[in-house]
């Protein structure tokens, strides 16, 4: 998402000027992304040059507040049509990590799997007491931001899981852990899927 | 006071070459106002520390204590009060009496604990109250929802003076939203000061804990707590 579209949405209300935009934005996203309002400024300057915002006459208070065009309308129109592409994420540092794990001698990778998954089940033990303390109607468009990065969490948690299981089913019973190889014998410790193909 | 204490606890299921160990020392203390987690791969131990945990099931070795008891030295008798005055069990499997109504069912336990019928029902009602179903305590569980049984379960689980909840996979096949209510009512619960056990595989749940252990092949390899400043967890983590 950029924040351009975040602005749009939220002129979609009515007009409004930069300090009440950042302020909008962050009490819709809950608080997990922080503007400041340098960005807020830059991308309302972008928004006018493209036509999809148009500035008004200063308020008696010094304050310009920005409207949104009919074109900027149809853009912000078109960014809700679109699905969000996954390709356009980035890339999962987490998935890389366990791959090069799995491929490293001497890494345990079921410990490797352990701490990431206390890890992230603290983060959603966090975001479960937030959640639990917004329970207004009102908070909804809050909680469902909370709920996203709950079942993100969760899909990680459950491939943990998963690669769990994949590892224990490509390992040995007797060979739970591969040694570390010594100087004496770098072959002391075939990789488990290694001997996955092996068997 | 400590509402359960685990010391120590082996559990073997049969002899020989073909026992299995389910639980392998397992230690572990659970405070009042205080929500355990308990995440594992099918087969780690983790019904069988709750059942341990609510006198279904005994330990081979060890010792387990409820507000300070040993169930250990409990007679039959002596247990089955227990379990029904001080633990309260809400299982994916309901177990709720079909041919009684909502509010018989929840009253059961008390009535088989000596309370009169009309006293039974009048706490068993509070019970459902809480649960957000009074109005529906003279249906018969088929002709409520999946969501409205379990909430009627958990109301058994609550009713009275239990002090300790043990709850395995209590959301079963609902939907999210409902299972995440009962989530609450058991979190809220627990708040007001018993204490509980709750195992499931899903860690959307699990996030409701306040701590959460991890169970393999009958032993506690982590256990997970939460941060202090979830505030700025979230910043971090969210920014992008």
């Amino acid at each position: 998402m950029s924040i351009k579209h975040g602005l749009l949405a939220l002129l979609e209300r009515g007009p409004m000027y930069g300090y009440q935009l950042r302020t909008a934005f962050e009490e819709s996203t809950g608080g997990t992304w922080p503007l400041n309002i340098g960005q807020v400024y830059t991308t309302l300057g972008r928004l006018e040059r493209d036509d999809l915002v148009r500035a008004l006459p200063e308020n008696d208070g010094g304050q310009r507040s920005y409207e949104i065009t009919p074109a900027g309308r149809a853009e912000l129109t078109m960014w809700f049509a679109t699905p969000v592409s996954r390709t356009d994420r980035p890339r999962d540092e987490l998935a890389i990590k366990l791959a090069l794990a799995i491929t490293t001698r001497g890494v345990d990778v079921r410990a490797v799997l352990q701490s990431q998954r206390s890890a992230t089940v603290r983060t959603m033990q966090e975001y479960t007491r937030l959640k639990a303390s917004a329970n207004d109607a009102a908070d909804l468009s809050w909680r469902l931001v909370i709920d996203a990065m709950l079942f993100q969490a969760e899909a990680e948690v459950r491939w943990l899981d998963h690669c769990e299981t994949a590892l224990i089913r490509a390992t040995p019973p007797d060979l739970p852990y591969p040694p570390a190889p010594t100087a004496d014998n770098p072959a002391a410790a075939p990789l488990p899927t290694e001997r996955a193909h092996q068997s | 006071m400590t509402v359960l204490q685990l010391k120590a606890v082996h559990r073997t299921h049969g002899t020989g070459a073909t026992a299995v160990k389910a639980l392998a020392g397992v230690d572990l203390i659970v405070n009042p106002g205080e929500l355990v987690a308990v995440m594992g791969p099918s087969g780690s131990g983790k019904s069988t520390l709750l059942n341990i945990a609510g006198g279904l099931d005994r330990p081979s070795t060890g010792d387990v204590l409820v507000e300070g008891r040993s169930l250990l030295s409990l007679s039959k008798r002596d247990l089955a009060a227990l379990r029904r005055r001080s633990i309260g069990y809400v299982f994916q499997d309901l177990n709720l009496l079909r041919s009684l109504t909502a509010v018989e069912n929840v009253a059961l336990p008390l009535e088989l604990d000596g309370s009169s019928v009309r006293k039974a029902r009048k706490v068993a009602l509070q019970a459902l109250t809480e649960v957000g179903l009074p109005e529906l305590a003279d249906r018969f569980p088929d002709d409520m929802s999946g969501g409205q049984q379990q909430r009627v379960a958990i109301a058994r689980a609550l009713v009275g003076e239990r002090r300790l909840v043990l709850a395995d996979e209590p959301t079963g096949a609902l939907d999210s939203q409902t299972g995440e209510s009962v989530l609450r009512l058991l979190r809220a619960r627990v708040d007001a000061g018993a204490a509980g056990v709750l195992v499931t595989h899903e860690a959307r749940h699990a996030g409701w804990a306040d701590r959460v252990i991890f169970l393999r092949d009958g032993v506690i390899v982590d256990t997970a707590g939460p941060l202090t400043q979830a505030e700025d967890l979230l910043t971090v983590d969210g920014a992008r």
